[in-house]
């Protein structure tokens, strides 16, 4: 592989990675917090499951590079801008029904996703996709059933999931845009192409949010800019805490 | 918020193909289809399973303190009703 490949395929590694580690640090923070106690343990097995996944990206990336730098290196020194992770991994988790639509909308793209990087002419992403691609089965199958509970719920649960949904919906078109990099490794065959994910992604969604009695919100802002280390205000906070035990005490381990 | 207290559901795990389903606690969920994740995620975390059962704790009728003596003590002058009660020919070698 040449080096700028293998530049690029190191950065698609990282980038993948943060998209788990912070959407699995999100899905932590409601460890203790859970509406029950069933509900908690569930929620924190979906995070462990997206952390689990980012050591795999993390620990790949750290291979291709061969520098010497471990998995943690990578999750707990780097800062915001070296962050690439898709804007919609970062958002507060507002209430529950934000939570659980912020899921769905995630789920669906990692079914998309993983079955086509399954398909990757790198052994190693193929690997990690075919295992990811069984949690997100679950993975969907637990939020695309809130979204239909909490749609079909109370008048308050509708109007909660409805506002969730309107407060995301201009941060999806972000998930279906193709960086310079990716196109790179597009054409090698190693990379997804996203834009084409796209049209079955909204056709699930529509059909859920259909099933569930929600409307398509009407919303036609949108904003993107988390592959190129453009972050929101949040990012810095979530860091803060995710990697200050790294910072204040180097090196400790497990 | 309103505190509503979801039903509760039994629940059976089989360890291995071949055993019987085990009774192994028990959750709150709104429906079995959620009972059935749950039961997942707080049951089978370290792969104790390969099978789940959720019954509705309220769908099961159990037998009561006060009927044991109806219940269970007239058995107990009923030797002939266990195996060992018979001596066996000598050329029975297992049983």
């Amino acid at each position: 592989m040449d080096s700028k490949l293998k530049t690029a395929l190191f950065d698609y590694c990282t980038a993948l990675g943060d998209d788990s580690v912070v959407l699995g640090h999100r899905l932590s923070e409601w460890c203790r917090n859970g509406p029950f106690l069933e509900e908690d343990l569930a929620l924190t097995n979906v995070s462990l499951d997206f952390i689990g996944r980012a050591r795999m990206f993390y620990s790949y990336a750290t291979e291709l590079e061969d520098k010497g730098r471990s998995e943690d290196d990578i999750a707990y020194l780097r800062d915001c801008r070296e962050y690439r992770n898709l804007l919609i991994n970062e958002l507060p988790n507002g209430d529950f029904a934000f939570t659980m639509a912020r899921q769905f909308l995630v789920d669906v793209y990692d079914m998309g996703f993983f079955t086509e990087l399954a398909q990757s002419k790198d052994p190693m992403l193929a690997a990690i996709a075919a295992k990811a691609i069984k949690e997100s089965r679950y993975h969907l199958r637990r939020s695309e059933d809130w979204i239909k509970r909490l749609g079909e719920g109370t008048e308050e649960s509708h109007e909660r999931i409805q506002n969730a949904f309107k407060q995301l919906w201009g941060y999806w078109p972000e998930m279906f845009e193709v960086s310079d990099d990716e196109q790179q490794l597009l054409n090698a065959g190693i990379a997804v192409d996203r834009s084409r994910l796209k049209s079955n992604w909204e056709s699930t969604v529509h059909a859920v949010l259909k099933e569930a009695t929600l409307d398509i919100p009407a919303e036609n802002w949108a904003i993107g800019g988390g592959r190129d280390g453009k972050h929101t205000e949040y990012l810095g906070f979530l860091l803060a805490e995710m990697q200050f035990l790294q910072r204040t005490y180097p090196g400790q381990q497990w | 918020m309103t505190q509503q207290v979801l039903p509760l559901f039994e629940i059976f795990i089989r360890s291995k193909r071949g055993l019987d389903h085990r009774h192994v606690g028990s959750l709150h969920a709104e429906d079995s289809v959620q009972a059935l994740e749950y039961a997942r995620d707080v049951y089978l975390r370290r792969t104790e399973g390969v099978s789940i059962w959720v019954v509705k704790s309220s769908d099961i009728t159990a037998s009561q303190e006060s009927d044991v003596e109806s219940f269970y003590d007239p058995m107990d002058d009923k030797p002939y009703r266990h195996a060992t009660h018979y001596k066996l020919p000598k050329e029975v070698d297992n049983m």
